[in-house]
């Protein structure tokens, strides 16, 4: 009798332990809405062109928000769902692919190259002048009396105004 | 019968516009100014005679003849007039139709301008002119009808044509589809009229460039003719991508202004290349250098123009291989490459006679500034190019089509900006001719020191993004500039002549509207980076879904749903509008009503967000989704988007700038002879 009752009460706690810890599974925090779009922000909406897949607005996107957000609540990690997505529907949801991430990363060095080429060719183009930049004016042709702020920005104001009417 | 008789229009103004570039090329070939007239007149006709086409097309919107494909294409019984009035330009075919009509538009009023010094280009700027039109005509006449009907054969089969197929009749259409509820929106009105606008009128300086070429006449005439034109081509193109900014803001709902579209992209290029041309061919005015150089960059002004119109139009953006499907895409690869091979060719047959009247003497003269301001407009031209094209590149060769967004164009094109903005803080600055460290030193210290100042206050108010203090720092550096090259101006008129400080500015401005109105479209620039720089750096968003009653908080900002109502609309919608309030630190600021609106027509929605504006930014309410048995919970994506007014602002500006450079002010044109005689270098004179 007395086993039975023990058998009883364990079982009622089992219960009630079960019971207990369902709902607590079931109140796990789900990704939130930020969470999720902060993921689909990265991709792009493989039906709709050019438009990251978080701010679309169709029923298609919404259900692949809602597939985001199922891998995120299964402890998927933002890459595994960018390769997810990739391997489905192609490298053209992802809004930096591979091979552009690669190009990117060269990108500030080829502007900088880029940059560089084109003032070095500006020089290149004023080899010969480059001592004006300094120096205020070579001898064989004199300088004009250097004028006054004023003074000077009159002129050029006046010879504008001759020039026009 | 409205249809047959605009179709049969569109085919007469298609055979003037093949003559008059026949006529035109003989004339000037055999150097007869007869057949020269002819061609005159020819191109006049077109204008008319596209009118009618064009009226006939907007009779049909009108009245409902939804038998006519395009009709049913893009209107719909509950349209209002005006709208069914902006669905000429609503779907490919009419808008092919309304370019075609502000080309011969302009086309026609070149040709009535006072030819008498210039004669020899006549003939070349008709047939340019009439090449584009024809071609775009042609387009139109075979692949692209607007006026093809929809028949209905007795077994039931629906065919399109716009002659009668025998035994069938015309089909019966009650209502049409009606405009994409995208389009239906005032921004959308008057965008694509103002990009067309920019598009055709680049044709103008184009013609002309060609004409020189053709002629050996390679002084600056040509450019000094086309001066407005090309100021006026440029101002419409840069309203029309400002507005579209604006479209997308108020219409798509992501909180942005400008995605990095392919279609966005394609047309900006042609602004990057025209913003190039418009600085470089002040240095062939004022210094006869760069002849070369402005000869490229019209030539791919233009081809850019036409470059564009083949991406947006040609379905290649969707997939490389719809190029070959459609029916203009190779027709537009092969105009473009027939152009441009032509206008090289004849640039590389006059390369000796376009060789530089003078030297660079400086590193910091303003010729040099420009020059590098052309080499970061090209930079900024070839990362678009590569963005735009590099997808179709890899779908052709991989068969694997990629995205490129703007993660790739943010970081290519920053630094980019960046320097642009700097060189506006200096150029204006420096003489032409020459200038030395110490003569730029001088004028720019002043503003240069009080720009620091700024900056220090712009660190102490909590900002520490260096990237953000970089570009507050420029935009404040070439706020100070710009005006202190104004005050530098009317404070020396108001010396001389004693007139007080206002009416001196007023006379300053309108004594050399160029330069002035130049410095206006530099303010209006760096206005707008101001937006754009609070945009990329500060701009927070956050989504819930929410009760009845409860609230979503962003960066201080309370957003309160307070209500939902779902209804169908006369014109076709069903509407779902909520009532959101928008609290700061505890005090009401407005009631928003952000919406989703159903198309049923076009099962499209569409995204309308509640906005609520000022200076120091906007709260931005979309209605992402809802519960639609009880109404009581929805979900909301909000946008805080901190000085993003500032870019409106900065637009209005910069239009106020390009109107005031581009209004007349009975500047006579020197002569031929006079203009390589250029003018002395003195400090700052432009």
């Amino acid at each position: 009798m007395r086993s039975a009752t023990l058998k009883i009460a364990f079982l009622l706690a089992f219960a009630l332990g079960w019971l207990y810890a369902t709902p607590v599974s079931a109140q796990q925090p789900t990704p939130s809405d930020n969470q999720v779009n902060a993921v689909a922000h990265e991709l792009y909406c493989p039906v709709c062109e050019n438009i990251p897949l978080d701010v679309c607005s169709t029923q298609a996107c919404a259900q692949w928000r809602d597939l985001i957000r199922q891998k995120l609540a299964a402890g998927w990690s933002t890459q595994k769902i960018d390769d997810y997505f990739a391997a489905q529907y192609g490298e053209r949801v992802l809004a930096v692919p591979p091979l552009q991430r690669s190009f990117n990363q060269l990108l500030p060095g080829l502007i900088g190259a880029g940059i560089l080429a084109g003032v070095g060719l500006v020089f290149w183009t004023l080899r010969g002048s480059l001592r004006s930049v300094f120096v205020k004016t070579p001898e064989s042709t004199p300088p004009p009396p250097p004028p006054t702020v004023d003074a000077e920005l009159l002129d050029r104001v006046e010879k504008d105004l001759r020039q026009r009417t | 019968m409205i249809a047959e008789l605009g179709f049969g229009i569109l085919v007469i103004a298609f055979a003037v516009a093949v003559y008059s570039a026949a006529a035109a090329i003989y004339g000037g070939l055999r150097n007869q100014p007869a057949w020269a007239e002819s061609a005159r007149y020819g191109m006049l006709l077109t204008w008319p005679l596209i009118t009618l086409a064009a009226l006939s097309l907007i009779s049909l919107l009108l009245t409902g003849h939804y038998e006519v494909e395009y009709v049913y294409n893009v209107t719909s019984n509950s349209m209002p007039t005006y709208l069914k009035i902006t669905a000429l330009w609503g779907g490919q075919s009419g808008s092919l139709v309304f370019w075609s009509w502000l080309m011969s538009a302009f086309a026609s009023a070149v040709t009535l301008r006072k030819w008498d010094r210039d004669r020899e280009f006549l003939p070349w700027v008709i047939a340019v002119s009439s090449i584009t039109l024809a071609f775009f005509l042609g387009l139109i006449i075979f692949s692209q009808n607007p006026f093809v009907r929809i028949w209905v054969t007795p077994s039931g089969q629906q065919l399109l044509s716009m002659v009668q197929p025998a035994g069938a009749s015309l089909a019966v259409v009650a209502d049409g589809l009606g405009l994409n509820p995208l389009l239906r929106h005032p921004g959308m009105i008057f965008h694509p009229p103002m990009l067309y606008l920019g598009f055709v009128s680049f044709v103008i300086p184009y013609a002309f460039a060609i004409a020189a070429l053709v002629t050996g006449r390679t002084d600056d005439r040509w450019i000094r003719i086309t001066r407005r034109w090309t100021l006026v081509a440029w101002l419409f193109l840069s309203i029309g991508l400002f507005l579209g900014m604006r479209w997308a803001y108020d219409v798509l709902g992501w909180g942005g202004f400008w995605g990095w579209d392919a279609v966005e992209v394609a047309a900006l290029m042609p602004w990057l290349a025209g913003t190039a041309f418009v600085h470089s061919v002040m240095i062939q005015e004022k210094r006869g250098m760069m002849k070369r150089w402005n000869m490229v960059l019209i030539i791919l002004t233009y081809d850019l123009v036409i470059y564009g119109t083949f991406l947006t139009r040609s379905g290649v953006l969707s997939s490389v291989h719809a190029f070959a499907q459609s029916s203009i895409g190779p027709v537009f690869f092969a105009f473009i490459g027939i152009t441009f091979g032509i206008s090289l060719g004849l640039l590389l047959y006059r390369w000796p006679e376009l060789k530089s009247e003078m030297q660079m003497t400086s590193v910091l003269s303003r010729e040099a500034l420009f020059l590098l301001n052309n080499l970061l407009f090209m930079a900024l031209l070839v990362v678009c190019f590569w963005g735009v094209n590099f997808p179709l590149l890899s779908e052709l060769f991989t068969g694997q089509k990629v995205t490129v967004g703007p993660p790739f164009y943010t970081s290519a094109t920053g630094p980019l900006w960046a320097g642009l903005l700097l060189l506006m803080g200096v150029a204006p600055l420096s003489a032409w001719g020459r200038s030395t460290v110490k003569t730029l030193g001088k004028a720019i210290w002043k503003p240069f020191a009080a720009s620091l100042v700024v900056l220090a206050a712009v660190i102490a108010a909590g900002t520490r993004e260096v990237s953000a203090l970089i570009g507050f720092w420029l935009v404040s550096y070439v706020i100070l500039v710009t005006l202190y090259e104004y005050l530098r101006g009317a404070w020396a008129r108001h010396r001389r002549a004693g007139e007080n400080l206002l009416l001196a500015l007023w006379r300053l401005i309108g004594r050399n509207r160029r330069r002035y109105g130049g410095y206006f479209i530099h303010l209006g620039v760096v206005l707008a980076a101001l937006g754009v720089i609070g945009m990329q750096f500060f701009q927070t968003n956050t989504q819930g879904s929410i009760p009845v009653g409860s609230s979503l908080q962003l960066d201080g900002y309370t957003i309160t749903y307070r209500s939902l109502a779902i209804f169908d609309t006369p014109d076709g919608r069903n509407v779902a509008r909520a009532v959101v309030d928008v609290y700061k630190n505890g005090a009401f600021l407005a009631e928003l009503y952000p919406r989703r609106d159903y198309y049923y027509a076009s099962q499209q929605p569409m995204t309308i967000p509640g906005v609520r504006s000022s200076l120091g930014g906007d709260i931005y309410v979309d209605l992402v989704d809802w519960q639609p048995i009880t109404t009581e919970g929805a979900t909301f994506k909000i946008y805080h988007n901190p000085l993003i007014n500032w870019l409106w602002i900065g637009g209005l500006t910069f239009v106020l700038g390009a109107l005031i450079a581009a209004w007349p002010d009975g500047e006579k044109a020197p002569a031929p002879s006079e203009a390589p005689a250029k003018e002395a270098a003195l400090p700052g004179k432009a």
